[in-house]
């Protein structure tokens, strides 16, 4: 494990990483993958049982990313853990890359699950937990799932489900950035009270500064220790975190940077 | 007369034989476990069967993820709510990342009867057929479902397995043996062939037996490998009888029929006529009412046999 100080320079550097990948890929999602950044940088360097050597390695942590877009700050934390070299990074989204658009669990070392259609990782993820109950097996299921893409039915299938499974080894974070394409979720469809809602589907529930290392650490932590139930981790989060232009900015939703921005950027990230 | 078996009833007992052989074989359902017969593997294996309530979309998610951590899950429900239902969640969840999940759905085709339109699937061959990844069989009677579901179980990859609601009488002895992506002739003749999966199997027979009597011999295949399709059983139909009809349970945009249609206008243009719902949705009314309604029987594959080799001997002048 991993002390805060380093954490938070891993998630700089994941953060430089998605930069360069979208900058060079021209196209990709920027917003949602700095705002869910120190979740999964935290994640894979400080909370999960993994192992770079094996991504096949049966005893290990699963993790889902449900909201698939956000990806290329996936790709950069499995890159810094040895899945697969830095120089796979900037073919993002290039033809024959093991770095697909959205991720895809057959070419990308790492990758436990292909998502990208909103609202269908959470059920695998569920799926994953389920499959650890049946063979009591100690590893534990993580999620990360979006505001918007809670805006889908299945998300809501999915929490029940999980609840009534008593899938305690499984822990979500909804990263809630607030924005979505067409603009504000508040605005586009409204999804509060939130935390509200996990609670009343039978979920234990956390609510955090979705960039606080140190609270992201003790939710996990917390997560673990609970019995019975799943957790909801409801992550406050700023889309496009640490990049003064791009923060609580909806065109950065799916908006490449272009050089000069990326140039930018970088100072901001230094 | 045959000995008739419900498709349904058969897989329900072939869950539990192969659930004592694999132990990482998982079966979900939603809400339709005493109909699919699911209910019979879940009172022999409780620790292994899942009820995800009505929510089929999440269950698919389920079998998926399942499937991932090493599980063979076995997923089922009417076929309606199994095919067009979770159209997305199956080609992204399952076919995508060609996962190991079983999708075996009952109560196909509008044979379901009373029920009415809204669950009589009759697009769902298409829609699976449609899928990367993705092997779909529809079995002709019991025997097969047994040997299909089996198979299934025992290979890696997706599949979609379409059985039906009705008692149906067997068209195979034990002896028969199933393989996938080749069709078995049933019955050899000269002026025609009839390629038929499901229901449509047997009533081919009795259609080839009516066709006989007219100095007719037409030969009959069992499509229940529609995807992988036979090319060369259909190449070779189109060479020696000239003339084809297909004969499915489902419409015919789409299913077995256009399967065909596309191997034989890419490889041997040949007058053919299909036999399926006309592009409609269903209706209530019993099973046999909404078979000959749609001209799913014997008689209108008589008349389509009639009518291709009208086209084949226009063709010949």
């Amino acid at each position: 494990m991993e002390d805060i100080i380093n954490l938070k320079e891993r998630a700089k550097e994941v953060r430089r990483l998605v930069i360069n990948m979208i900058t060079e890929a021209n196209s990709g999602h920027p917003g949602g993958s700095l705002s869910m950044t120190d979740i999964i940088t935290t994640l894979y360097f400080s909370i999960m049982n993994h192992s770079a050597a094996n991504p096949a390695w049966e005893e290990r942590d699963r993790f889902v990313l449900s909201k698939g877009h956000a990806c290329p700050a996936y790709y950069a934390v499995l890159s810094l853990c040895g899945y697969f070299p830095a120089s796979e990074l900037l073919k993002l989204r290039k033809l024959g890359s093991i770095l697909q658009g959205h991720p895809d669990s057959k070419v990308t070392p790492g990758v436990d699950f292909s998502t990208g259609s909103l609202g269908q990782g959470l059920s695998a993820a569920c799926g994953m937990a389920l499959a650890g109950k049946i063979d009591k097996k100690d590893y534990r299921v993580y999620a990360i799932i979006g505001d918007g893409e809670s805006q889908e039915g299945q998300i809501w299938e999915a929490a029940m489900s999980a609840a009534h499974f008593k899938l305690d080894n499984l822990c979500v974070f909804l990263d809630c950035n607030k924005l979505q394409i067409d603009g504000k979720v508040e605005d586009i469809m409204n999804i509060e009270p939130v935390i509200d809602k996990w609670k009343a589907f039978g979920w234990n529930t956390i609510q955090i500064d979705g960039h606080s290392i140190e609270e992201i650490i003790e939710a996990a932590g917390i997560a673990h220790k609970t019995k019975g139930k799943p957790t909801m981790i409801v992550a406050d989060t700023i889309k496009g975190k640490c990049v003064s232009f791009m923060e609580g900015k909806v065109c950065f939703h799916g908006t490449a940077p272009n050089r000069e921005q990326e140039q930018q950027a970088l100072r901001e990230l230094e | 007369m045959a000995e008739m078996v419900a498709t349904r009833d058969v897989y329900g007992k072939a869950l539990i034989k192969l659930g004592k052989i694999y132990p990482d074989m998982v079966v979900l359902d939603a809400d339709t476990a005493s109909s699919t017969r699911t209910q019979w593997f879940s009172q022999e294996f409780p620790e292994r069967f899942f009820n995800l309530g009505i929510s089929e979309a999440n269950m698919i998610g389920y079998a998926a993820g399942l499937s991932t951590c090493g599980k063979i899950p076995v997923v089922s429900a009417f076929a309606c709510f199994g095919s067009g239902r979770v159209y997305d969640q199956v080609k992204l969840s399952v076919c995508w990342p060609k996962l190991n999940v079983k999708i075996i759905v009952t109560h196909a085709g509008v044979s379901v009867g009373e029920d009415g339109a809204s669950h009589q699937a009759i697009d769902d061959i298409n829609l699976m057929r449609g899928l990367p990844n993705m092997t779909v069989i529809v079995p002709a009677d019991g025997i097969e479902t047994e040997k299909a579901v089996r198979y299934a179980i025992e290979t890696q990859g997706p599949f979609y397995i379409r059985l039906g609601r009705l008692n149906l009488p067997l068209v195979f002895d034990d002896t028969y043996e199933f393989v996938l992506g080749k069709m078995h002739a049933l019955r050899e003749g000269t002026d025609a062939t009839i390629i038929a999966c499901g229901l449509m199997v047997n009533e081919s027979v009795k259609a080839a037996q009516t066709l006989s009597e007219q100095g007719i011999n037409v030969r009959i295949l069992n499509a229940s490998s529609i995807k992988p399709i036979d090319k060369q059983a259909i190449i070779l139909a189109a060479k020696e009888t000239g003339a084809i009809v297909t004969a499915e349970e489902h419409s015919i945009i789409g299913g077995l029929g256009s399967a065909v249609a596309e191997v034989l206008a890419e490889h041997l243009p040949t007058p053919m006529e299909r036999v399926g719902v006309k592009d409609t949705f269903g209706q209530s009314g019993t099973p046999k009412e909404l078979l000959r309604i749609f001209g799913l029987d014997a008689v209108s594959i008589v008349e389509a046999v009639i009518k291709v080799l009208g086209r084949k001997t226009q063709k010949g002048r």
